[in-house]
């Protein structure tokens, strides 16, 4: 087992003018599961396949501990890799799919049945060694292709979107699975999804990227607590974040309500600056915004209701999150209140300040801003 | 209500009519492409004198023309001698295509070079030059290294022939392989070797097959090279058939007996090939 270093890692992709992923810079721990989330196009799985040496570096390093690993070949690194549609040799049962790794390395051929049977018997495989992958349901292929994994006992795990090819239910139980195995195992894991519950839920750690670059590399809370910049409060949350451009001029305004800040906010006085809060910040019921339910999402547990406001001259759209059962209909009128943190991010994107905000004036000291005398946290993120 | 139709094969919108037609001229073109080999097989059955007189579709059938086909009389060209001369040539050929095509194929499949494109249209370009211009200098050539009447020519000539073809089959097989499973033999820790044997080539089994069927049916037909450099010893099937072709008396139902017996492994071969080949081509499915 083994740490893993980025250091200003790039890729180009032949023909392209800008990196796939570029100069990336990242530590891995021993034993940490890190996730690589992002949309399609991100650079995700090109640094995935980086690592594994399935794609060349055209600048900086990769390590795996303290060895050099940037033009070594995938079989001399010493890790293992489960792919998105699991790549099982179709010609193999399982057991030979398994045991595969151990065969070209020369492992005897008694300790390679124990060990394959070892790893069969935790993924609760035994009673299918000798089927062919077809004949194994999506669940049953994805474990061998894990279990192909854990026979080989390697440095480092590399999983690229393990679970896509499963449905609904079946992916979140497996999500849960695998996260307890890694775990159990302690494997230093580099774990690529573009879902970014999977990422939230599963990552010690979850380093979002776009167009190639780093956003942010931090513990899930803090992702979604802090934020580093307007893309990473939009991509973690789901409904996401409320995300509105105002003027910065004191007091600041939303659809002409005026904000009421726990904390100075430091920006030039009539930059275009936007605000974003979570729907769990918007009460629907009373207060000064003013707006129409465009939809109403009822989950059971909770609703959202996606309303339409006048804001700056233009129209937007904003999420409110509020217990069921919630009697409002689709073309209703309805008054909104924010009250909760809110972050301001720069022109270009970056985070300014987060801020316990609310439309009433009352107290603002007290339990919101607690999360944010947690600088040790803020601080692990690297905004790009 | 709505009118039942339990079963059908029509498409939406689309009228039997037109299906019926359709399938009507498919039938008539397959039946007048078939009809020369049909009157082929059943010449072979007959005398020779009905044979060459107004055709008659009910007779007596006999093997006896195909007797006197394979009875070797003396100074003729034994069946057996001409068999066993193309079944070397086809197989020693169909060999070495096979060796040379599939690193050939792997390279340009797997680990494409810059340019792999103008690669593969070298390869079948040299499909593109009449055979007949070849024949001049291949014949010098042969006649240089004194190998005219000789089996060699003929082995070198069909791997030639067939080697274009064999590398642009198997690539496609090759292409074919998800690129995963490559992948996964690479971090698995498998070399060049491990990997042809024990992932490529049992993956691409089918086409593979499908490719030397093709290449054994090609080189069984050839006629024109065995011909011209090898018509006194070590003659093949294709030439066997020929000799049959008499100055005196009739020959049609001995002509067409020993093209039966020219054709049948070729039909097999063909059988064989397109039920494999189907494997072959679905092979994508195998995710």
């Amino acid at each position: 087992m083994a740490s893993v270093h980025y250091e200003l890692a790039t890729r180009f992709y032949p023909g392209t003018p800008r990196p796939a992923v570029n100069e990336l810079d990242l530590d891995i721990d021993d034993g940490e599961l890190l996730v690589l989330v992002g949309p399609s196009g991100s650079g995700k799985t090109t640094a995935l396949r980086m690592l594994a040496g399935l794609e060349p570096l055209d600048g900086g390093r990769v390590r795996i501990g303290n060895r050099d690993v940037s033009s070594v070949h995938p079989r001399d690194r010493d890790i293992a890799m489960v792919f998105q549609n699991y790549a099982l040799y179709p010609q193999l049962n399982v057991a030979q799919n398994m045991g595969f790794a151990l065969k070209q390395r020369g492992v005897p051929k008694a300790e390679r049945m124990q060990r394959v049977r070892d790893v069969a018997k935790l993924l609760d495989l035994e009673a299918f060694l000798d089927r062919k992958p077809r004949n194994l349901s999506g669940g049953q292929r994805q474990r061998v292709a894990m279990g192909r994994a854990i026979v080989r006992r390697p440095q480092v795990y590399l999983m690229d979107e393990p679970l896509s090819n499963l449905d609904a239910k079946l992916r979140v139980q497996t999500r849960a699975e695998l996260a307890e195995l890694q775990a159990r195992l302690g494997v230093t894991t580099v774990y690529v999804t573009h879902d970014q519950v999977e990422a939230m839920t599963m990552g010690h750690r979850v380093a979002v990227l776009r167009d190639g670059e780093l956003q942010q590399c931090d513990i899930p809370s803090t992702l979604y607590h802090v934020p580093a910049n307007v893309f990473v409060a939009g991509f973690i949350g789901s409904p996401a974040m409320n995300q509105l451009p105002v003027a910065a001029i004191m007091p600041l305004r939303i659809a002409g309500a005026e904000l009421h800040l726990s904390d100075p906010v430091d920006a030039d006085e009539g930059d275009r600056i936007v605000v974003g809060f979570r729907p769990e910040a918007l009460r629907v019921g009373t207060g000064p915004i003013s707006g129409r339910i465009r939809a109403v999402e009822d989950l059971g547990s909770e609703v959202f209701v996606h309303t339409v406001i006048e804001h700056e001259l233009e129209t937007a759209t904003l999420v409110a999150k509020t217990a069921a059962p919630f009697a409002g209909q689709i073309g209703d009128n309805v008054s909104l209140a924010l009250s909760g943190t809110m972050h301001v991010f720069e022109p270009e994107g970056a985070r300014l300040a987060t801020v316990t905000a609310s439309t009433e004036a009352r107290d603002l000291s007290g339990a919101f801003v607690q999360l944010l005398d947690r600088p040790d946290r803020a601080e692990r993120g690297k905004p790009a | 209500m709505i009118r039942r139709r339990l079963g059908t094969r029509l498409g939406v919108g689309e009228r039997r009519s037109a299906h019926v037609a359709l399938a009507l001229t498919a039938w008539l073109l397959a039946l007048i492409f078939f009809f020369p080999v049909f009157w082929m097989v059943l010449s072979s059955f007959k005398e020779e004198q009905d044979a060459n007189t107004s055709p008659k579709l009910f007779f007596s059938p006999t093997l006896d023309r195909y007797r006197d086909v394979t009875s070797n009389p003396e100074g003729t060209l034994a069946f057996g001698d001409a068999a066993t001369n193309s079944a070397i040539v086809v197989l020693l050929s169909t060999l070495i295509v096979l060796a040379l095509a599939i690193p050939a194929a792997y390279a340009l499949a797997i680990r494409p070079v810059p340019k792999w494109r103008d690669v593969l249209f070298f390869f079948i370009s040299t499909k593109f030059l009449p055979i007949v211009a070849s024949i001049l200098p291949i014949w010098v050539l042969a006649n240089h290294f004194e190998k005219l009447n000789t089996l060699t020519v003929l082995v070198v000539l069909y791997t030639a022939i067939n080697l274009p073809l064999a590398v642009w089959m198997l690539r496609s097989f090759f292409v074919e392989i998800p690129r995963e499973l490559i992948e996964a033999a690479d971090i698995d820790g498998a070399k060049l070797r491990g990997q042809l044997t024990s992932i490529i080539l049992p993956i691409a089994a089918p086409g593979i097959a499908a490719t030397a069927l093709l290449c054994v049916i090609f080189a069984w037909n050839e006629y024109f090279y065995a011909v011209q450099l090898n018509p006194i010893e070590g003659s093949t099937v294709p030439m066997w058939v020929t000799t049959n072709i008499s100055t005196r008396g009739d020959f049609l139902a001995k002509l067409s007996a020993a093209s039966v017996l020219a054709c049948i492994p070729v039909v097999l071969a063909g059988w064989l090939a397109q039920k494999r080949m189907i494997r072959g081509l679905s092979m994508g499915a195998i995710k």
